[in-house]
């Protein structure tokens, strides 16, 4: 630890921290645009100018390491001079289009300016002009505005694992852009966005939409892959405008994938605002009141064993239980969440979760995937597997299609369930690297158990994973990798059928709870379909009745990601038209089948939540727990076949039903799908 | 990069070049930047090929380089295999220049990504990423050549060369004209550097006799125009005329 004192106050920091990082630990802002915490340090903005005794010079304080006893000055007539020097020269070919910059007001240049900037420019000459370069259909570029700091350069070479931005020409002729244009491939892009610190790099879809003091910001979560992403919800006039990523060091740190960044647009699109019934053979428009009387027609009465429920993917654990209870009262065990028919275990929670815990992955020291894209299916924690791989030894082995582009070197270790029975047998070769390793880890992804020996498959890497020392009381390295931000709570909630229950016959009703999913050629013709939820394909077309729910960013919700971390996400705009909250349409449905549900408020629902399994209680708040019972799942793994894992997403863009009716992502996978090297040249 | 020229055209212009595509793209000759560099975009590129290979020659002169440099350390040959290329273009087609596709096949023989090698062969202007002309003029217009009459050079290469400025590529396709930075030959100074080759101590006639040799295929002796040893003094040595005990 080296002793600093920074205007004096003194602060105790680490050898090797910079003068900046001292200067926050004693509660001094200093000014940055190049330096970022999450990004190398190149120094080259010059703004972060501070003054140190006996230093001849004002110094870069985010390249310059403190040593023991140093004394900084960052309030001198040196440090300002400096840095208004510094302002001089970024303001002298940076046009000053304010008025029309989007970045207004959210703009680091902007404030800074105020603080440093002058009155007016002494450059009489003429300013440098860059062609705007097209960088992707999410991302829009105005590159006269660019100061160079190259965080977006550090953010696709490091975090991102894409390295196809770049500087080139140099000194005043220097430009950023991809020399050869074309969209950024990844996954992560709209980070860029957040990065830049001046207004070169904005939202291609917010372009001259709002400015940033107009806007009501809702925090909430992201449910559109399991990640769980902390996300801000910029609404203005009951519209959702924009949809930033908020800091969760855990989840998503301060990064947000591109679906979950841009696909809100699908929430106004192809909407399920209002009820109907259908009459004659066709779906026609109802009231509320047309649409329970529907229902309890066909289904009061019906026995409790030819009812059947279902849930979909992004689907609030509020809406679950009260379901969950509904079907209780109606005498129902028929509940089913895995519609993907992914042969999740769900007797206990270890078989389901992603028990390293995200943050975990920076502790682990070996990693094996099974049948996952991480990539695809959960970006922002592949971003963290990335810099896992960068910080240190840490051997990747991949049992999935082969030549996937990971963003990171991996070991192609097989394409299937016969690499699993030699890791089983310890035969392989990437039993040694698991075995040296003292906390190796694995994912499992989901895609790998929605087939006919999914059990089995679960059963073998559960096994893998014992076998490799991963299951200990102060270690867990089996994960399963979900897809979706619903499905977790419905694991969580039980809203599966007990084992050794198996309906009597085909159901007579069937509830689908914003299951879209739902194999709608499995419904027998003379079915009862209820269909609730926000946007339907498929299983909606089906439905006799449509009851119109609310989407994530409508409601106050609980969501569970898949590392079991109970998160809660806001209501930030009403719902369309005549759409209401899931679980008070479940509990006014509940009223007319005669099985009443006991609570009428969220407050009551929530505590039937934590009633129905406490980790409900505590959101936000995750426990990373060991292994203590190290006895597997159900699943033979003797049982395996033979065939090669598929990857669940094969169309990152529009993998889920708000994605699919976005024009943004509609856009991203005209341009990026051909693009998106699926299958590169094997590593 | 050209030198304070550049201002000092805008000024005269009064500022109102702004519109160009480029810093310095609204004037048709510039510093001499354009003449041999592209925009930050090779799709503007115009005759960009579409394929490009190592031939023999230049394929055993890689795998010597790549071989100096540890195994994993291979990217750090990029700028020596830039130059082969440049050099390969000049013997295929006329013109030494470093064409995207070329880019792209130093990147994956040195398994580094095509971006990184963009920017090394845009950052230095020793490479062209333009096509240019069979001999590429570049007159050094720093103060030690200025004040030895770099004027009278470039005068000379206009005139000779039949070229509008610095920038230029003749209508024949013979002369490419840039204007570099100090080349280090300042005691021989005036220097004109022909392709890889320096000339020296020149003036006006001198470099039209030079031009008119190269374009008649010639390439006369390079060095001093007057005939000095290196940068031994003009009309011989000064000092150390007195051999001791003689």
């Amino acid at each position: 630890m080296a002793k600093v004192t920074v205007d004096g106050v003194e602060v105790e920091v680490p050898n090797g921290a910079s003068v900046l990082q001292a200067c926050e630990a004693a509660g001094k802002e200093i000014p940055r645009f190049c330096y970022h915490e999450r990004l190398s340090v190149a120094g080259n903005c010059r703004m972060c100018l501070v003054e140190v005794e006996k230093a001849p010079k004002p110094i870069a304080s985010c390249s310059y390491p403190v040593a023991d006893g140093m004394k900084v000055f960052t309030d001198t007539p040196m440090v300002r001079n400096g840095r208004r020097g510094v302002m001089e020269f970024l303001l002298i070919n940076h046009p000053l289009d304010c008025p029309i910059c989007d970045q207004g007001g959210e703009c680091d240049l902007q404030d800074e300016a105020v603080a440093y900037g002058m009155d007016r420019s002494r450059f009489q000459e003429g300013k440098r002009s860059i062609k705007d370069k097209y960088v992707g259909p999410l991302v829009k570029t105005i590159m006269n505005r660019c100061i160079h700091c190259t965080r977006c350069v550090r953010f696709c070479t490091e975090v991102a694992g894409v390295p196809e931005l770049g500087a080139t020409s140099r000194g005043e002729t220097m430009e950023i852009g991809t020399y050869v244009e074309k969209a950024l491939t990844t996954e992560l892009s709209g980070n860029l966005i957040d990065i830049c610190p001046v207004g070169a790099l904005t939202s291609r879809p917010y372009a001259f939409a709002s400015r940033p003091w107009e806007l009501r910001k809702t925090d909430s979560v992201d449910v559109l892959d399991a990640t769980g992403c902390n996300i801000r919800v910029d609404t203005r006039a009951g519209e959702v405008l924009r949809i930033q990523p908020r800091t969760n060091d855990e989840v998503n740190e301060e990064w947000l994938h591109d679906r979950g960044r841009f696909s809100f647009d699908g929430l106004k699109r192809r909407r399920l605002d209002r009820p109907w019934v259908k009459r004659d053979g066709k779906l026609r428009p109802a009231t509320w009141a047309e649409a329970f009387d529907a229902i309890a027609a066909r289904m009061k009465g019906l026995p409790g064993e030819r009812i059947g429920a279902a849930v979909g993917d992004l689907v609030d654990a509020e809406a679950i239980v009260a379901l969950k209870d509904l079907m209780a009262g109606l005498g129902s065990h028929n509940l089913e969440c895995r519609i993907d028919g992914a042969a999740v275990d769900a007797s206990r929670p270890d078989f389901w979760r992603f028990n390293t815990t995200i943050a975990g992955i920076d502790e682990a020291d070996a990693l094996l995937i099974i049948g996952s894209n991480p990539r695809q299916e959960a970006p922002v924690l592949n971003a963290r597997i990335r810099r896992r791989t960068l910080a240190g030894t840490f051997p990747v082995g991949y049992i999935g299609p082969r030549g996937v582009n990971l963003t990171y070197g991996h070991d192609w270790l097989g394409e299937g369930p016969e690499t699993l029975r030699a890791l089983l047998d310890g035969s392989h070769r990437f039993s040694e690297a698991l075995g040296r390793a003292e906390r190796p880890m694995l994912i499992l992804g989901r895609g790998a158990l929605a087939r006919p020996d999914g059990a089995a498959v679960l059963a073998a890497a559960w096994q893998v994973a014992s076998r490799h020392n991963m299951l200990r009381p102060d270690w867990h390295g089996f994960n399963l990798l979900h897809l979706f931000g619903g499905q977790v709570g419905a694991l969580e909630l039980g809203f599966v059928a007990p084992p050794d229950l198996a309906p009597p016959g085909p159901p007579q009703a069937l509830w689908l709870l914003g299951a879209d999913g739902f194999d709608a050629s499995r419904i027998p013709a003379d079915t009862f379909v209820v269909y609730q939820g926000h946007h339907g394909e498929a299983a909606a077309a089906r439905a006799d009745v449509i009851l119109p729910g609310c989407a994530y960013t409508e409601k106050e919700g609980t969501w569970v990601n898949t590392e079991g971390r109970v998160q809660r996400g806001r209501l930030a705009v009403h719902p369309p038209g005549e759409a209401r909250e899931d679980w008070k349409i479940i509990r006014a449905a509940s009223e007319v089948l005669g099985a009443r549900l006991p609570y009428d408020t969220l407050a009551a629902v929530r505590a039937r939540l934590v009633e129905v399994n406490p980790v409900f209680a505590r959101p936000d708040r995750l426990e990373r727990r060991g292994c203590e019972d190290k006895s597997g799942p159900a699943g033979d793994p003797g049982s395996l076949s033979d065939a090669p894992f598929a990857l669940p997403i094969s169309n990152y863009w529009q993998a889920d039903v708000v994605s699919r009716a976005s024009e943004t992502m509609a856009e991203c996978a005209r341009v990026l799908l051909p693009a998106v090297p699926e299958r590169i040249a094997a590593e | 990069m050209s030198g304070a020229g550049g201002y000092d055209d805008a000024r005269r212009s009064g500022g109102a070049r702004i519109a160009g595509g480029h810093g310095r793209g609204g004037q048709e000759i510039g510093g001499g930047w354009e003449a041999t560099h592209a925009t930050g975009n090779a799709n503007e590129v115009p005759d960009q090929p579409t394929s490009f290979d190592f031939d023999a020659e230049s394929e055993a002169a890689l795998a010597a380089i790549v071989k100096r440099y540890p195994p994993g350390k291979q990217a750090s040959a990029v700028i020596p295999a830039l130059y082969l290329v440049q050099r390969q273009m000049g013997r295929q087609t006329g013109s030494a220049w470093v064409p995207r596709v070329a880019m792209d096949l130093v990147a994956e023989r040195l398994g580094m990504p095509p971006i990184r090698v963009y920017e090394v062969a845009t950052f230095y202007l020793m490479f062209n990423t333009k096509r240019i002309g069979k001999v590429h003029l570049q007159v050094c217009g720093t103060t030690p050549c200025w004040l030895r009459g770099s004027d009278d050079v470039f005068r000379a290469c206009k005139d000779a060369g039949h070229l509008k400025g610095y920038g230029d590529t003749s209508a024949d396709g013979m002369f490419t004209l840039t204007e570099v930075e100090c080349l280090g030959g300042c005691v021989n100074a005036p220097v004109l550097q022909v392709d890889d080759d320096y000339y020296e101590d020149l003036d006006y006639d001198r470099t039209v006799a030079l031009l008119d040799a190269l374009r008649r295929g010639e390439r006369p002796q390079p060095g001093s125009a007057i005939g000095r040893q290196t940068s031994a003094p003009v009309g011989g040595a000064l000092t150390l005329i007195d051999v001791p005990g003689e």
